[in-house]
């Protein structure tokens, strides 16, 4: 650990720097941009599961006043597209269904209109006619014998699953014959919404230059940039994708998607600028999902309670598109193994499809199944063996310098610690053994990556960068594609540049997310993987800037030996003579002049290059979860939450806990109210009404701390934040209830029902 | 159907605006007014991000016609600081103390929801101006959040009313 740096602008608790203009109501989202001559787009979508397209008739739509434009899947370039480019038979999808629908929701056709009245009303005047096929609505259905076969122009191995991974490392087979405790269990997690308070949209526009710009609700311009580019058949420099504010993502916003495809097609077809912004009830009742998944774990410990052994097999419910479905199957494999030391593992993970809206990347992204699963059965094995589950996690944690065989070693962990700090703030021990009836207490933990290593995209640029220029007024602007939305990174940042250039936030004029004007290329919001990447890539730009101002300032000071000079208040200074600064703009202007007149522009980039297979980072936590179970109606309330993390050097501080506070509301939401309820593949929780997101009032009370560690391949130390602890809440809440009831969930989400049941049962 | 002439006094300004009779004040603030910092969440009254003042009274525009917001006094989010909507420094221009709580505390991430629950935090601050943490977490049970898990928004307020309504 190597804290030894004293932050001037790192670690401080800054109001973020998109505040004032969110709260008076003057950020611009994509609906709220309008255009001359804009027209208002529609999609139709699928009412049936399965089902061959064997006609559609579109005329008395087109004949409805108003009405500009309808297109179909017979109108558009026969192009399938998915963000997993590297494995183009993975590329399952196109914009508009073309022969066949596959869930219900699949859009068939979009219209666009004068006003949006005309647009719904031509919708219903399209005429589709359907030949149904059988349905297969669960994992179960879909590998049954005799199963319809939902994409039958790929050959699969096995009918139905797109994509399978294995992993194996030890000597499985003799350490569980060795094992003196085997659990052996079968777990289901369901699918739950992203729930972004801000419903996709986007408005795209065409210019005589022959360029389209499309300002879209994304975490990822660059993936809708290059998947807009082969779907429209179109350069990629030909399209400009701007993100303005948006409204939270989750994983949900990281593809192209259909309505940006509609809105570019029918803005080029047409010459007009065309908006498409989607309802709740669309979102809620055919947008993407957290994987259901079918998890068989067998665990193998000895009876002092260390890890000897785990078989992992994961059946993930995709529905009916492979969507960030093979990247779900990729690293539930990982969480499966990550937060401790497994001498031996093996893993299977199936994607299967299914006749249902598909699932695709959210926030954890397999990690809260896997851990759902992993910690319940650390619980279940600490119970059986005699052993505390603080001390069964203790004696199995892993720690820094501790190698995941094949995957990474692990350059930073504050695990032990986590564990160490959540027992001490809760009294754990002593408070266990003094439990009410009715009352109990529950741990789970986690460990999350810090941005992806994988190249599934199969980007040809690097995976981040970033471009500073500095002017002789003493200001930078800073142009990055990283993307913020909503979790701070615009923020973040600026921090992070002005620590390293000694300036304030306030000097630093940022351009972000706009693929025409900021470098290329950034990945996009996702994976946790932005303030350690693209953090790098400012730091790297700045330190450009530094060694060229640092070379002029130098000169001025007969020093020859560059590090001697330090960045700091504005200025630039000798290390043991602050007093006699150049100021940073004064610096700027000797460096132009120098160079005739050029402006002083650095470069930076980040690429996990020899970092092994997922990540260049590893965050670390534990949470407990205190609870009250009511034995009459099974309702339960979440009395305190208590979370120690591990997230290095924490830029801000702020957002940092405000990360965790949604973190743990969303983990909630997870474990105990929200759920679709299906029939048939029909999403009958189509409102907020139904489907249930915690409000203030169900939001427990609770205290998070967090433990010191510096991680040496971030941004002054920085690692993940904002997604791990969404992992850690459902089976520390579910472990919970088991003190409190005997019932051990196995089968989420926990509902009075459940409990209720579950308790009869004992 | 046709029709109606209407006027609609929104933040202090009249405006006339023909409207049919089932467009609701969400519709005609956004598309037609293009006052977009009232948010349109769910379109059937459950998240709160498109709530807006009638009068002293919090609404939710998605579920009111624009034909019965006639006559009323219509409070949105841009009438909270109207110089800094108008200003082109938004630095240093004095907001409405909510909005400046908001600010300070954290309050703020994605943003979507944040027009809505400040709309819901000056309604509840008129009625209640000491709420406890109980009193804020009820009078915002109406606006749904997802980034922040609320509690900075509770703050946020508590922060506000005494910055408003002093207690010592």
């Amino acid at each position: 650990m190597s804290t030894d740096q004293n932050f001037s602008v790192v670690g401080k608790s800054l109001p973020r720097s998109d505040g004032r203009i969110k709260a008076v109501g003057a950020a611009q989202y994509a609906d709220d941009i309008f255009l001359p001559g804009m027209l208002y787009g529609k999609l139709l979508r699928s009412p049936v599961a399965h089902a061959l397209i064997k006609s559609i008739d579109t005329s008395a739509a087109e004949a409805l006043p108003g009405v500009k434009c309808v297109i179909t899947g017979q109108d558009i370039p026969k192009v399938k597209y998915g963000n997993w480019r590297l494995v183009p038979e993975s590329q399952d999808e196109y914009a508009l269904a073309i022969d066949k629908v596959r869930f219900i929701g699949d859009e068939v056709a979009a219209v666009a209109a004068i006003d949006k009245d005309s647009a719904e009303e031509a919708i219903r005047l399209i005429k589709v006619e359907y030949e149904e096929l059988p349905g297969a609505y669960s994992v179960e259905d879909s590998l049954a014998d005799n199963a319809p076969v939902i994409h039958d122009e790929y050959k699969q191995d096995i009918p139905n699953i797109s994509l399978d991974r294995k992993i194996e490392y030890g000597d499985l087979d003799k350490a569980f014959a060795e094992a003196d405790l085997i659990l052996d269990d079968v777990f289901t997690v369901h699918a739950t919404s992203h729930a972004y308070m801000e419903p996709c949209s986007c408005i795209s526009e065409y210019d005589h230059d022959g360029r389209l710009t499309i300002w879209t609700s994304t975490q990822a311009p660059y993936f809708v940039q290059c998947l807009l580019a082969s779907t429209l058949e179109m350069r990629e420099n030909d399209i400009r994708v701007i993100k303005p504010f948006v409204g939270g993502g989750f994983g949900g916003k990281m593809e192209m998607r259909p309505w940006e495809f509609c809105s570019a097609f029918i803005a080029r077809k047409l010459g007009r600028p065309v908006k498409f912004t989607l309802t709740r009830e669309e979102e809620l009742a055919t947008g993407r999902r957290r994987h259901p998944m079918r998890i068989h774990s067998k665990v193998g410990f000895s009876k002092e309670g260390m890890l000897l052994a785990k078989e992992f097999n994961v059946h993930l419910d995709g529905g009916a598109y492979n969507s960030m479905g093979p990247t779900a199957c990729f690293l539930c494999g990982n969480f499966g193994a990550m937060l401790y030391n497994y001498p031996s593992y093996r893993y299977y993970g199936a994607h299967v499809y299914t006749n249902k809206p598909p699932a695709g990347a959210m926030r954890g992204f397999g990690a809260p199944q896997a851990l759902f699963v992993a910690e319940t059965q650390m619980n279940m094995a600490a119970e059986k063996l005699g052993l505390d589950p603080i001390d069964i996690r203790y004696m199995n944690a892993m720690e820094t310098g501790n190698e995941i065989p094949g995957v990474a070693t692990i350059s930073s962990c504050g695990f032990k610690e986590s564990l160490i700090k959540v027992a001490e703030m809760t009294n754990w021990r002593e408070k266990r053994k003094n439990l009410k009836p009715g009352q109990g207490l529950g741990l789970g933990c986690y460990s999350f990556i810090s941005g992806g290593v994988f190249n599934w995209f199969n980007t040809r640029y690097n995976f981040t960068s970033a471009e500073v220029r500095a002017f002789d007024d003493g200001t930078v602007h800073l142009m990055t594609m990283a993307s913020d939305i909503g979790q701070g990174c615009d923020t973040v940042l600026r921090q992070i540049l002005a620590e390293e250039l000694g300036l304030k936030v306030s000097d630093i004029r940022l351009t972000a997310a706009d693929t025409a004007v900021t470098p290329q290329a950034d990945l996009g919001t996702w994976g946790s993987r932005v303030t350690l990447m693209a953090g790098n890539a400012v730091r790297k730009a700045a330190q450009e800037i530094k060694e060229e101002l640092f070379k002029m300032v130098s000169l001025k000071f007969d020093l020859n030996v560059i590090h001697d000079l330090r960045c700091g208040n504005g200025n630039i200074y000798p290390a043991n003579r602050p007093d006699r600064a150049v100021s940073f703009g004064e610096a700027v202007r000797m460096a132009q002049r120098a160079k005739r007149g050029e402006p002083v522009i650095g470069y930076g980039s980040y690429t996990p290059r020899n970092k092994g297979l997922v990540t260049p980072a590893f965050s670390f936590g534990a949470q407990v979860a205190e609870c009250e179970v009511d034995k009459e109606t099974g309702a339960i309330e979440v009395k305190f939450m208590t979370t120690a993390h591990d997230c290095g050097t924490p830029i801000n501080p702020m957002s940092v806990e405000g990360q965790l506070e949604g973190s743990v509301h969303m983990g909630l939401g997870y474990a105990l109210s929200e759920q679709f309820i299906m029939k048939e593949g029909k999403t009958l929780t189509t409102t907020f009404l139904d489907y249930k997101i915690p409000c203030a009032e169900d939001m427990p009370p609770g205290i998070s701390v967090h433990v010191d560690t510096y991680e040496p391949d971030g941004p002054f130390g920085a690692k993940e934040a904002g997604e791990g602890l969404v992992s850690p809440t459902a089976p520390a809440i579910a472990d919970a209830v088991y003190a409190a009831t005997g019932y051990r969930c196995m089968d989420l989400p926990l509902t009075p029902q459940k409990v209720l049941t579950g308790m009869k049962k004992i | 159907m046709k029709k109606e002439l209407i006027t609609l006094n929104i933040n202090g300004d009249d405006h006339e605006i023909a409207v049919h009779p089932w467009r609701t004040l969400n519709e005609v603030l956004r598309d037609q007014l293009h006052l977009t910092g009232t948010k349109l969440g769910c379109g059937t009254g459950d998240c709160g991000a498109c709530t807006v003042l009638l009068d002293d009274q919090s609404v939710s525009s998605c579920l009111t016609l624009a034909i019965e917001s006639e006559g009323h006094k219509i409070t949105t989010i841009e009438g909270l600081a109207p110089e800094a909507v108008a200003n082109s420094n938004l630095e240093n221009c004095e907001l409405n103390p909510i909005q400046e709580s908001f600010i300070a505390k954290g309050a703020i991430q994605c943003g979507f929801c944040t027009p809505g629950m400040i709309m819901s935090s000056k309604f509840l601050l008129e009625q209640t101006p000491n709420p406890n943490e109980d009193e804020i977490r009820a009078g915002l049970s109406g606006n749904l959040c997802r980034c922040t898990g609320y509690n900075k928004i509770v703050e946020a307020i508590a922060d506000a009313a005494e910055k408003i309504s002093p207690t010592k």
